[in-house]
Protein backbone atom coordinates (compact mmCIF):
# COMPACT_ATOMS: atom_id res chain seq x y z
CA UNK A 1 0.00 0.00 0.00
CA UNK A 2 0.98 3.46 -1.06
CA UNK A 3 0.87 5.92 2.24
CA UNK A 4 -0.85 9.83 1.22
CA UNK A 5 0.25 12.04 4.48
CA UNK A 6 -1.97 15.25 5.14
CA UNK A 7 -0.28 17.56 7.53
CA UNK A 8 -3.28 19.63 9.09
CA UNK A 9 -6.78 19.34 9.42
CA UNK A 10 -7.76 23.18 8.70
CA UNK A 11 -10.00 24.25 5.89
CA UNK A 12 -7.16 23.20 3.59
CA UNK A 13 -6.44 19.57 4.92
CA UNK A 14 -10.21 18.88 5.21
CA UNK A 15 -10.56 19.66 1.97
CA UNK A 16 -8.09 17.70 0.44
CA UNK A 17 -8.62 14.61 2.33
CA UNK A 18 -12.39 14.85 0.87
CA UNK A 19 -10.90 15.45 -2.47
CA UNK A 20 -8.60 12.45 -2.70
CA UNK A 21 -11.03 10.23 -0.81
CA UNK A 22 -12.90 9.82 -4.13
CA UNK A 23 -10.02 10.03 -6.29
CA UNK A 24 -7.58 7.85 -5.24
CA UNK A 25 -8.24 4.02 -5.41
CA UNK A 26 -8.91 2.32 -2.03
CA UNK A 27 -6.94 -0.67 -2.46
CA UNK A 28 -3.40 0.25 -3.68
CA UNK A 29 -3.77 4.06 -1.01
CA UNK A 30 -3.75 4.90 2.25
CA UNK A 31 -4.77 8.46 3.35
CA UNK A 32 -3.80 9.71 6.70
CA UNK A 33 -4.23 13.37 8.28
CA UNK A 34 -2.51 14.69 11.45
CA UNK A 35 -4.09 17.64 13.58
CA UNK A 36 -3.17 19.05 16.95
CA UNK A 37 -6.78 20.05 17.50
CA UNK A 38 -9.78 18.65 18.22
CA UNK A 39 -11.63 21.35 16.90
CA UNK A 40 -12.39 22.98 13.36
CA UNK A 41 -12.80 26.60 13.85
CA UNK A 42 -14.80 28.50 11.58
CA UNK A 43 -12.08 31.25 11.47
CA UNK A 44 -14.11 34.25 9.10
CA UNK A 45 -16.56 33.92 12.16
CA UNK A 46 -13.84 35.16 14.32
CA UNK A 47 -15.02 38.36 13.17
CA UNK A 48 -18.24 38.62 14.00
CA UNK A 49 -17.56 37.14 17.45
CA UNK A 50 -16.48 40.30 19.25
CA UNK A 51 -19.56 41.97 17.87
CA UNK A 52 -21.80 39.10 19.48
CA UNK A 53 -23.16 38.52 16.12
CA UNK A 54 -21.53 35.02 16.11
CA UNK A 55 -22.09 32.55 19.76
CA UNK A 56 -19.41 30.39 19.84
CA UNK A 57 -20.81 27.02 18.61
CA UNK A 58 -21.59 28.88 15.08
CA UNK A 59 -17.53 28.95 14.97
CA UNK A 60 -16.45 25.24 16.45
CA UNK A 61 -17.11 21.80 15.59
CA UNK A 62 -15.40 18.61 15.83
CA UNK A 63 -12.82 17.92 13.50
CA UNK A 64 -13.74 14.49 13.05
CA UNK A 65 -16.61 15.19 11.65
CA UNK A 66 -15.70 16.35 8.01
CA UNK A 67 -13.20 13.56 7.80
CA UNK A 68 -14.30 10.88 5.27
CA UNK A 69 -14.43 7.39 6.85
CA UNK A 70 -11.66 6.11 5.05
CA UNK A 71 -9.21 8.60 6.27
CA UNK A 72 -6.78 7.70 9.23
CA UNK A 73 -7.19 10.82 11.68
CA UNK A 74 -4.41 11.03 13.68
CA UNK A 75 -4.71 13.69 17.08
CA UNK A 76 -1.15 14.76 17.57
CA UNK A 77 0.89 17.60 17.12
CA UNK A 78 3.68 17.70 14.27
CA UNK A 79 7.36 17.97 15.18
CA UNK A 80 8.94 17.76 11.95
CA UNK A 81 9.12 16.08 8.57
CA UNK A 82 12.85 14.66 7.31
CA UNK A 83 12.52 15.36 3.82
CA UNK A 84 15.03 13.36 2.98
CA UNK A 85 13.70 10.02 4.94
CA UNK A 86 9.93 10.62 2.87
CA UNK A 87 8.91 10.56 7.12
CA UNK A 88 7.27 12.96 9.43
CA UNK A 89 7.83 12.61 13.36
CA UNK A 90 4.88 13.45 15.96
CA UNK A 91 5.29 14.63 19.42
CA UNK A 92 4.46 11.08 20.96
CA UNK A 93 7.59 10.05 18.86
CA UNK A 94 5.68 8.52 16.40
CA UNK A 95 7.14 7.98 12.75
CA UNK A 96 4.78 8.06 9.84
CA UNK A 97 6.28 7.26 6.29
CA UNK A 98 4.97 8.42 3.49
CA UNK A 99 4.95 8.27 -0.37
CA UNK A 100 3.32 11.70 -0.81
CA UNK A 101 3.24 14.51 1.54
CA UNK A 102 0.31 17.53 1.50
CA UNK A 103 1.82 20.63 3.89
CA UNK A 104 -1.37 21.69 5.52
CA UNK A 105 -0.43 23.68 8.57
CA UNK A 106 -1.55 27.28 7.89
CA UNK A 107 -0.47 30.05 9.40
CA UNK A 108 -0.92 32.10 13.07
CA UNK A 109 -0.67 34.61 14.79
CA UNK A 110 3.10 35.38 16.60
CA UNK A 111 2.77 38.52 18.92
CA UNK A 112 6.32 37.19 20.47
CA UNK A 113 7.71 39.09 16.92
CA UNK A 114 7.02 42.51 18.02
CA UNK A 115 8.92 44.05 21.10
CA UNK A 116 6.42 44.55 24.04
CA UNK A 117 3.35 43.34 22.38
CA UNK A 118 2.60 40.46 24.70
CA UNK A 119 2.77 41.52 28.61
CA UNK A 120 0.14 41.89 31.54
CA UNK A 121 -2.19 43.83 28.96
CA UNK A 122 -2.06 41.04 26.58
CA UNK A 123 -6.12 40.45 26.18
CA UNK A 124 -6.40 43.56 28.58
CA UNK A 125 -5.90 46.21 26.40
CA UNK A 126 -4.43 44.90 23.68
CA UNK A 127 -6.09 41.98 21.65
CA UNK A 128 -6.03 39.92 18.58
CA UNK A 129 -9.06 38.54 17.13
CA UNK A 130 -7.61 35.92 14.59
CA UNK A 131 -7.57 33.17 17.44
CA UNK A 132 -10.61 31.92 19.21
CA UNK A 133 -9.34 33.30 22.48
CA UNK A 134 -8.67 36.39 20.75
CA UNK A 135 -12.11 36.84 19.36
CA UNK A 136 -13.45 35.74 22.28
CA UNK A 137 -11.65 37.45 25.49
CA UNK A 138 -12.48 40.41 22.45
CA UNK A 139 -16.08 39.84 22.82
CA UNK A 140 -15.59 39.95 26.48
CA UNK A 141 -13.96 43.35 26.42
CA UNK A 142 -16.22 45.11 24.02
CA UNK A 143 -19.33 44.11 26.14
CA UNK A 144 -18.36 46.64 28.80
CA UNK A 145 -15.94 49.02 27.42
CA UNK A 146 -17.31 52.83 27.45
CA UNK A 147 -15.13 54.07 24.85
CA UNK A 148 -11.91 55.96 24.15
CA UNK A 149 -9.25 55.82 21.21
CA UNK A 150 -10.07 52.53 19.36
CA UNK A 151 -7.12 51.96 17.52
CA UNK A 152 -7.18 48.68 14.44
CA UNK A 153 -3.69 48.02 13.49
CA UNK A 154 -1.52 45.98 11.15
CA UNK A 155 1.57 45.08 12.20
CA UNK A 156 3.47 43.57 8.97
CA UNK A 157 2.45 41.84 6.14
CA UNK A 158 1.65 39.53 4.71
CA UNK A 159 -1.67 38.24 6.74
CA UNK A 160 -4.10 35.52 6.18
CA UNK A 161 -7.50 37.62 5.02
CA UNK A 162 -6.03 40.96 4.37
CA UNK A 163 -9.14 42.55 4.33
CA UNK A 164 -10.27 41.61 7.78
CA UNK A 165 -9.16 44.32 9.68
CA UNK A 166 -10.44 46.55 7.71
CA UNK A 167 -13.87 45.01 7.78
CA UNK A 168 -13.44 44.73 11.76
CA UNK A 169 -12.83 48.52 11.68
CA UNK A 170 -16.48 48.77 9.36
CA UNK A 171 -18.42 46.59 11.96
CA UNK A 172 -16.65 48.77 15.09
CA UNK A 173 -18.54 51.61 13.77
CA UNK A 174 -21.52 49.58 13.52
CA UNK A 175 -21.49 48.03 16.85
CA UNK A 176 -20.64 51.24 18.34
CA UNK A 177 -23.41 53.10 16.77
CA UNK A 178 -26.41 50.85 17.42
CA UNK A 179 -25.03 50.86 21.35
CA UNK A 180 -25.62 54.32 21.27
CA UNK A 181 -21.65 55.83 21.82
CA UNK A 182 -20.36 56.09 18.82
CA UNK A 183 -19.67 60.02 19.43
CA UNK A 184 -17.27 58.40 22.79
CA UNK A 185 -15.15 56.08 20.70
CA UNK A 186 -12.43 57.64 17.98
CA UNK A 187 -11.94 54.88 15.42
CA UNK A 188 -7.95 54.84 13.66
CA UNK A 189 -6.97 52.38 11.23
CA UNK A 190 -3.39 51.91 11.45
CA UNK A 191 -1.09 49.85 8.49
CA UNK A 192 1.63 49.47 7.07
CA UNK A 193 0.66 50.14 3.51
CA UNK A 194 -0.28 53.57 1.97
CA UNK A 195 -3.50 53.37 2.81
CA UNK A 196 -6.80 51.15 3.74
CA UNK A 197 -6.77 50.43 -0.13
CA UNK A 198 -3.75 50.34 -2.31
CA UNK A 199 -5.46 49.15 -5.47
CA UNK A 200 -6.35 52.00 -8.12
CA UNK A 201 -9.78 50.56 -8.73
CA UNK A 202 -10.51 49.95 -4.77
CA UNK A 203 -9.21 53.27 -3.66
CA UNK A 204 -11.61 54.65 -5.60
CA UNK A 205 -14.78 52.96 -5.09
CA UNK A 206 -14.47 52.81 -1.74
CA UNK A 207 -12.48 55.26 0.37
CA UNK A 208 -15.69 57.14 0.58
CA UNK A 209 -16.53 54.46 3.29
CA UNK A 210 -13.77 55.48 5.35
CA UNK A 211 -14.61 59.00 5.23
CA UNK A 212 -18.62 58.39 5.55
CA UNK A 213 -17.72 55.99 8.57
CA UNK A 214 -15.28 58.50 10.59
CA UNK A 215 -12.43 56.20 10.81
CA UNK A 216 -9.41 58.22 10.24
CA UNK A 217 -6.47 56.18 8.05
CA UNK A 218 -2.79 56.35 9.31
CA UNK A 219 -1.15 54.38 6.63
CA UNK A 220 2.85 53.84 6.42
CA UNK A 221 3.27 52.73 9.91
CA UNK A 222 5.68 49.62 10.68
CA UNK A 223 5.93 49.00 13.80
CA UNK A 224 8.43 48.51 16.42
CA UNK A 225 7.04 47.97 19.68
CA UNK A 226 4.45 48.63 21.69
CA UNK A 227 4.37 50.52 24.75
CA UNK A 228 1.65 48.20 26.88
CA UNK A 229 1.93 50.42 30.01
CA UNK A 230 1.52 53.86 28.16
CA UNK A 231 -0.96 52.77 25.94
CA UNK A 232 1.15 53.50 22.43
CA UNK A 233 2.53 51.96 19.30
CA UNK A 234 5.83 53.42 17.95
CA UNK A 235 7.18 52.96 14.65
CA UNK A 236 10.72 52.82 12.84
CA UNK A 237 10.37 56.13 11.67
CA UNK A 238 9.99 57.21 15.38
CA UNK A 239 6.14 58.23 15.30
CA UNK A 240 4.04 56.78 17.98
CA UNK A 241 0.19 56.64 18.07
CA UNK A 242 -1.60 56.45 21.59
CA UNK A 243 -4.94 53.85 22.13
CA UNK A 244 -7.37 52.99 24.91
CA UNK A 245 -7.84 49.91 23.10
CA UNK A 246 -5.62 48.17 20.27
CA UNK A 247 -6.91 45.49 18.76
CA UNK A 248 -3.63 44.54 16.51
CA UNK A 249 -3.01 42.10 13.59
CA UNK A 250 0.24 40.80 14.98
CA UNK A 251 3.03 39.01 12.52
CA UNK A 252 1.72 35.91 10.92
CA UNK A 253 3.76 33.21 10.75
CA UNK A 254 3.70 29.36 9.35
CA UNK A 255 3.74 26.89 11.93
CA UNK A 256 7.38 26.64 14.10
CA UNK A 257 7.04 22.77 12.50
CA UNK A 258 8.25 24.42 9.28
CA UNK A 259 11.33 26.06 11.07
CA UNK A 260 12.00 22.67 12.64
CA UNK A 261 11.83 20.89 9.38
CA UNK A 262 14.56 23.35 7.96
CA UNK A 263 12.22 24.08 5.07
CA UNK A 264 10.76 27.55 4.90
CA UNK A 265 11.39 31.03 4.75
CA UNK A 266 11.86 33.83 7.33
CA UNK A 267 8.39 33.59 8.23
CA UNK A 268 8.15 29.99 8.46
CA UNK A 269 6.38 29.65 5.16
CA UNK A 270 7.21 27.13 2.36
CA UNK A 271 8.28 27.88 -0.79
CA UNK A 272 5.33 26.70 -3.76
CA UNK A 273 5.47 26.46 -7.54
CA UNK A 274 2.70 29.18 -7.95
CA UNK A 275 1.06 27.65 -10.94
CA UNK A 276 1.43 23.43 -9.54
CA UNK A 277 1.23 23.71 -5.96
CA UNK A 278 4.70 21.46 -5.65
CA UNK A 279 7.06 22.30 -3.36
CA UNK A 280 10.58 23.83 -4.57
CA UNK A 281 11.36 21.39 -1.39
CA UNK A 282 10.98 18.03 -2.77
CA UNK A 283 8.97 16.24 -5.90
CA UNK A 284 6.68 14.35 -3.73
CA UNK A 285 5.94 17.26 -1.07
CA UNK A 286 2.87 19.42 -2.37
CA UNK A 287 1.26 22.21 0.04
CA UNK A 288 -1.63 24.21 0.15
CA UNK A 289 -3.76 26.68 1.93
CA UNK A 290 -1.86 29.87 3.91
CA UNK A 291 1.38 27.72 4.64
CA UNK A 292 2.70 28.27 1.14
CA UNK A 293 4.83 31.61 0.24
CA UNK A 294 2.41 31.94 -3.10
CA UNK A 295 1.79 35.75 -3.73
CA UNK A 296 -2.10 35.24 -3.37
CA UNK A 297 -4.01 36.22 -0.43
CA UNK A 298 -4.37 33.87 2.13
CA UNK A 299 -7.91 32.89 2.45
CA UNK A 300 -9.95 29.90 2.55
CA UNK A 301 -11.42 30.66 -0.63
CA UNK A 302 -8.03 30.41 -2.53
CA UNK A 303 -7.66 27.31 -0.32
CA UNK A 304 -10.70 26.13 -2.42
CA UNK A 305 -9.79 27.54 -5.51
CA UNK A 306 -6.69 25.27 -5.30
CA UNK A 307 -7.31 22.29 -3.85
CA UNK A 308 -9.35 21.77 -7.22
CA UNK A 309 -6.29 22.11 -8.50
CA UNK A 310 -3.74 20.11 -6.61
CA UNK A 311 -6.34 17.17 -6.61
CA UNK A 312 -5.43 17.10 -10.13
CA UNK A 313 -1.72 17.45 -9.55
CA UNK A 314 -1.62 15.04 -7.04
CA UNK A 315 -3.18 11.92 -9.43
CA UNK A 316 -1.44 12.83 -12.25
CA UNK A 317 1.81 13.26 -10.42
CA UNK A 318 1.23 9.20 -9.63
CA UNK A 319 0.64 9.08 -12.86
CA UNK A 320 3.80 10.25 -13.91
CA UNK A 321 2.36 12.85 -16.02
CA UNK A 322 3.27 16.67 -16.44
CA UNK A 323 1.61 18.93 -13.97
CA UNK A 324 -1.00 21.15 -14.97
CA UNK A 325 0.02 24.91 -13.97
CA UNK A 326 -3.18 26.29 -13.53
CA UNK A 327 -3.47 27.90 -9.98
CA UNK A 328 -3.89 31.84 -11.29
CA UNK A 329 -3.91 33.11 -7.57
CA UNK A 330 -7.75 33.19 -7.66
CA UNK A 331 -9.40 34.56 -4.85
CA UNK A 332 -12.93 35.79 -3.50
CA UNK A 333 -13.95 37.59 -0.87
CA UNK A 334 -16.42 39.14 0.75
CA UNK A 335 -15.91 42.69 2.65
CA UNK A 336 -18.83 43.58 5.67
CA UNK A 337 -18.97 46.95 5.49
CA UNK A 338 -21.41 46.96 8.44
CA UNK A 339 -24.67 48.24 8.73
CA UNK A 340 -25.87 45.03 6.89
CA UNK A 341 -24.22 45.12 4.03
CA UNK A 342 -21.18 43.70 2.33
CA UNK A 343 -18.82 44.23 -0.60
CA UNK A 344 -17.21 41.64 -2.79
CA UNK A 345 -14.23 41.06 -4.60
CA UNK A 346 -12.94 38.31 -7.12
CA UNK A 347 -9.43 38.89 -8.30
CA UNK A 348 -6.45 37.01 -9.01
CA UNK A 349 -2.25 36.92 -9.05
CA UNK A 350 -2.26 39.49 -12.33
CA UNK A 351 -5.87 41.16 -12.10
CA UNK A 352 -7.19 44.24 -9.38
CA UNK A 353 -10.38 43.79 -8.37
CA UNK A 354 -12.76 45.83 -10.48
CA UNK A 355 -16.57 46.42 -10.85
CA UNK A 356 -18.98 44.07 -12.55
CA UNK A 357 -21.06 41.18 -11.21
CA UNK A 358 -20.84 37.98 -10.00
CA UNK A 359 -20.76 34.82 -10.43
CA UNK A 360 -23.56 35.26 -13.33
CA UNK A 361 -22.54 38.05 -16.14
CA UNK A 362 -24.27 41.06 -16.45
CA UNK A 363 -26.96 39.62 -14.03
CA UNK A 364 -25.25 38.57 -10.45
CA UNK A 365 -27.22 38.78 -8.24
CA UNK A 366 -24.05 39.95 -6.47
CA UNK A 367 -22.54 43.30 -7.26
CA UNK A 368 -18.18 43.16 -7.45
CA UNK A 369 -16.70 46.40 -5.76
CA UNK A 370 -20.06 48.02 -4.89
CA UNK A 371 -21.74 47.86 -0.79
CA UNK A 372 -25.34 45.61 -1.55
CA UNK A 373 -27.15 44.18 1.50
CA UNK A 374 -26.75 41.33 -1.01
CA UNK A 375 -24.08 41.17 -0.80
CA UNK A 376 -24.23 41.00 3.09
CA UNK A 377 -26.51 37.89 2.77
CA UNK A 378 -24.04 36.03 0.71
CA UNK A 379 -21.06 36.55 3.53
CA UNK A 380 -23.66 35.19 5.88
CA UNK A 381 -24.89 32.50 3.53
CA UNK A 382 -20.67 31.84 3.36
CA UNK A 383 -21.10 30.24 7.10
CA UNK A 384 -23.07 27.37 5.84
CA UNK A 385 -21.58 27.04 2.40
CA UNK A 386 -18.18 26.63 3.95
CA UNK A 387 -19.69 24.05 6.64
CA UNK A 388 -21.48 21.87 4.49
CA UNK A 389 -19.81 22.40 0.60
CA UNK A 390 -16.25 24.12 1.31
CA UNK A 391 -14.56 21.77 3.58
CA UNK A 392 -16.20 18.75 2.16
CA UNK A 393 -14.69 19.30 -0.94
CA UNK A 394 -18.11 19.79 -3.19
CA UNK A 395 -17.90 21.98 -5.71
CA UNK A 396 -19.73 25.28 -5.31
CA UNK A 397 -21.82 25.51 -8.49
CA UNK A 398 -21.42 28.28 -10.66
CA UNK A 399 -17.69 29.39 -9.31
CA UNK A 400 -14.58 28.32 -11.46
CA UNK A 401 -11.22 27.30 -9.48
CA UNK A 402 -9.55 29.68 -12.10
CA UNK A 403 -10.74 33.49 -12.15
CA UNK A 404 -13.35 34.59 -14.89
CA UNK A 405 -13.18 37.74 -17.07
CA UNK A 406 -16.92 38.33 -18.21
CA UNK A 407 -19.21 40.59 -15.78
CA UNK A 408 -16.33 42.19 -15.12
CA UNK A 409 -15.97 46.12 -15.77
CA UNK A 410 -12.08 45.35 -17.00
CA UNK A 411 -10.89 48.22 -19.02
CA UNK A 412 -7.03 47.33 -19.64
CA UNK A 413 -5.10 44.35 -18.27
CA UNK A 414 -2.54 45.48 -15.28
CA UNK A 415 0.68 44.17 -14.26
CA UNK B 1 1.46 54.49 -19.55
CA UNK B 2 5.02 56.15 -20.80
CA UNK B 3 7.05 58.27 -18.83
CA UNK B 4 10.40 59.58 -19.99
CA UNK B 5 13.49 58.87 -17.34
CA UNK B 6 17.46 59.16 -18.72
CA UNK B 7 16.29 60.56 -21.79
CA UNK B 8 14.31 56.64 -22.82
CA UNK B 9 10.80 56.39 -23.11
CA UNK B 10 9.88 53.68 -19.90
CA UNK B 11 6.73 51.89 -19.62
CA UNK B 12 4.78 52.32 -16.06
CA UNK B 13 2.25 52.05 -14.73
CA UNK B 14 -0.74 54.25 -12.89
CA UNK B 15 0.91 54.41 -9.56
CA UNK B 16 4.78 55.15 -11.45
CA UNK B 17 6.25 51.40 -11.48
CA UNK B 18 8.22 50.31 -13.84
CA UNK B 19 6.18 47.17 -15.69
CA UNK B 20 9.51 45.70 -17.17
CA UNK B 21 12.43 45.61 -14.91
CA UNK B 22 14.34 44.53 -18.37
CA UNK B 23 14.06 48.29 -19.67
CA UNK B 24 15.38 49.81 -15.87
CA UNK B 25 19.15 50.90 -15.71
CA UNK B 26 20.70 52.93 -12.77
CA UNK B 27 20.26 56.00 -14.79
CA UNK B 28 16.47 55.74 -14.36
CA UNK B 29 16.63 54.53 -10.51
CA UNK B 30 18.59 57.68 -9.80
CA UNK B 31 15.96 59.92 -11.37
CA UNK B 32 13.23 58.10 -9.91
CA UNK B 33 14.88 58.38 -6.20
CA UNK B 34 14.79 61.92 -7.14
CA UNK B 35 11.23 61.75 -7.40
CA UNK B 36 11.01 60.48 -3.99
CA UNK B 37 13.48 62.91 -2.67
CA UNK B 38 16.43 60.58 -2.43
CA UNK B 39 20.08 60.47 -3.37
CA UNK B 40 21.11 57.45 -4.09
CA UNK B 41 24.91 56.17 -2.33
CA UNK B 42 26.33 52.74 -2.53
CA UNK B 43 24.20 51.58 0.81
CA UNK B 44 21.13 52.23 -1.47
CA UNK B 45 22.33 50.69 -4.50
CA UNK B 46 23.00 47.76 -2.29
CA UNK B 47 19.42 47.01 -0.83
CA UNK B 48 18.03 48.04 -4.86
CA UNK B 49 20.65 45.21 -6.14
CA UNK B 50 19.55 42.66 -3.45
CA UNK B 51 15.96 43.47 -4.29
CA UNK B 52 15.76 43.19 -7.83
CA UNK B 53 17.37 39.73 -6.97
CA UNK B 54 14.69 38.31 -4.99
CA UNK B 55 11.83 39.53 -7.41
CA UNK B 56 14.08 37.80 -10.07
CA UNK B 57 13.64 34.67 -7.89
CA UNK B 58 9.76 35.29 -7.56
CA UNK B 59 10.26 35.65 -3.76
CA UNK B 60 7.44 37.70 -2.77
CA UNK B 61 9.50 40.65 -0.59
CA UNK B 62 8.15 42.18 2.99
CA UNK B 63 9.86 44.82 5.21
CA UNK B 64 10.85 42.06 7.14
CA UNK B 65 12.48 39.93 4.81
CA UNK B 66 14.41 42.70 4.06
CA UNK B 67 15.61 42.83 8.02
CA UNK B 68 16.08 39.56 7.92
CA UNK B 69 18.81 39.73 4.50
CA UNK B 70 21.82 40.57 6.22
CA UNK B 71 22.11 43.13 3.59
CA UNK B 72 20.00 46.01 6.05
CA UNK B 73 18.32 46.39 8.86
CA UNK B 74 15.11 47.08 9.34
CA UNK B 75 15.86 50.36 11.27
CA UNK B 76 18.55 51.35 8.59
CA UNK B 77 16.17 50.44 5.66
CA UNK B 78 13.80 53.06 6.98
CA UNK B 79 16.73 55.37 7.20
CA UNK B 80 17.50 55.31 3.40
CA UNK B 81 13.88 55.49 2.24
CA UNK B 82 12.58 57.06 4.83
CA UNK B 83 8.51 56.61 5.11
CA UNK B 84 7.43 53.49 3.30
CA UNK B 85 11.20 52.02 2.93
CA UNK B 86 9.66 48.66 0.93
CA UNK B 87 7.30 50.47 -1.72
CA UNK B 88 10.00 53.54 -2.38
CA UNK B 89 12.43 51.42 -2.56
CA UNK B 90 10.80 48.88 -5.26
CA UNK B 91 9.57 51.89 -7.32
CA UNK B 92 13.61 53.04 -7.29
CA UNK B 93 14.09 49.11 -8.14
CA UNK B 94 11.99 49.01 -11.07
CA UNK B 95 10.24 46.01 -9.61
CA UNK B 96 6.78 45.87 -9.14
CA UNK B 97 4.60 47.23 -5.71
CA UNK B 98 4.68 44.60 -3.09
CA UNK B 99 1.56 42.90 -2.96
CA UNK B 100 -2.04 43.64 -0.97
CA UNK B 101 -5.02 42.42 -2.01
CA UNK B 102 -6.97 45.60 -2.31
C1 LIG C 1 -10.54 36.72 11.36
C2 LIG C 1 -10.44 35.92 10.10
C3 LIG C 1 -11.38 36.12 9.11
C4 LIG C 1 -11.30 35.39 7.91
N1 LIG C 1 -12.25 35.60 6.96
C5 LIG C 1 -12.21 34.90 5.80
C6 LIG C 1 -13.22 35.05 4.80
O1 LIG C 1 -14.17 35.83 4.97
N2 LIG C 1 -13.12 34.33 3.66
C7 LIG C 1 -12.08 33.46 3.45
O2 LIG C 1 -12.05 32.84 2.40
N3 LIG C 1 -11.12 33.27 4.38
C8 LIG C 1 -11.16 33.97 5.54
N4 LIG C 1 -10.19 33.77 6.51
C9 LIG C 1 -9.00 32.94 6.19
C10 LIG C 1 -9.23 31.44 6.31
O3 LIG C 1 -9.78 31.11 7.54
C11 LIG C 1 -7.87 30.74 6.13
O4 LIG C 1 -7.26 31.23 4.97
C12 LIG C 1 -8.03 29.24 6.01
O5 LIG C 1 -8.52 28.70 7.19
C13 LIG C 1 -6.69 28.59 5.64
O6 LIG C 1 -6.78 27.21 5.68
P1 LIG C 1 -5.51 26.31 5.98
O7 LIG C 1 -6.02 24.92 5.95
O8 LIG C 1 -4.42 26.68 5.06
O9 LIG C 1 -5.08 26.69 7.46
P2 LIG C 1 -5.95 26.44 8.83
O10 LIG C 1 -7.41 26.35 8.50
O11 LIG C 1 -5.52 27.48 9.77
O12 LIG C 1 -5.49 24.99 9.29
C14 LIG C 1 -4.20 24.67 9.75
C15 LIG C 1 -4.33 23.44 10.65
O13 LIG C 1 -3.04 22.88 10.88
C16 LIG C 1 -2.94 22.50 12.22
N5 LIG C 1 -1.52 22.52 12.61
C17 LIG C 1 -0.62 23.50 12.39
N6 LIG C 1 0.57 23.18 12.88
C18 LIG C 1 0.45 21.96 13.44
C19 LIG C 1 1.35 21.08 14.13
N7 LIG C 1 2.63 21.41 14.36
N8 LIG C 1 0.87 19.90 14.56
C20 LIG C 1 -0.42 19.54 14.36
N9 LIG C 1 -1.31 20.32 13.72
C21 LIG C 1 -0.88 21.53 13.27
C22 LIG C 1 -3.78 23.51 12.98
O14 LIG C 1 -4.20 23.00 14.24
C23 LIG C 1 -4.93 23.77 12.01
O15 LIG C 1 -6.03 22.94 12.26
C24 LIG C 1 -10.25 34.46 7.73
C25 LIG C 1 -9.32 34.25 8.74
C26 LIG C 1 -9.40 34.97 9.92
C27 LIG C 1 -8.40 34.72 11.01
Amino acid sequence: MKQLLILGAGTSGTMMANHLNKVLPKDSWNISIVDQEETHYYQPGFLFLPFDLYKTKDVKKKIDKFIPKRVKLINEKIERIDKDKNEVVLKNNTILSYDILIVATGTNIAPQEIEGMLGAHWHKSVFDFYTYEGAKNLRDKLRTWKGGKLVVHISEMPIKCPVAPLEFAFLADSFFTNKGIRDQVEISFVTPMSGAFTKPKATEALNYLLEQKHIKVIPDFNIESVDGPNHKIMDYAGEEVAYDLLVTIPTNMGDPMIKRSGIGDELNYIPTDKATLQTKIKDNIFAIGDATNLPASKAGSVAHFEAEILTENIQRYIAGKELKKEFDGHANCFIETGHGKALLIDFNYTQEPVKGTFPFPGVGPLSLLKETHMNHMGKLAFKWIYWNMLIKGKHIPFVSATMQTSGKQIEETTH
Amino acid sequence: MEKTYAGQAISTNEQGYLTDLNQWNRDIGTEIAKEEDIEMTDRHWEVIEYLQDQYRKEVPLSVRKVGKSNVVSIKEFYQLFPKGPLKISSRIAGIPKPVSCI
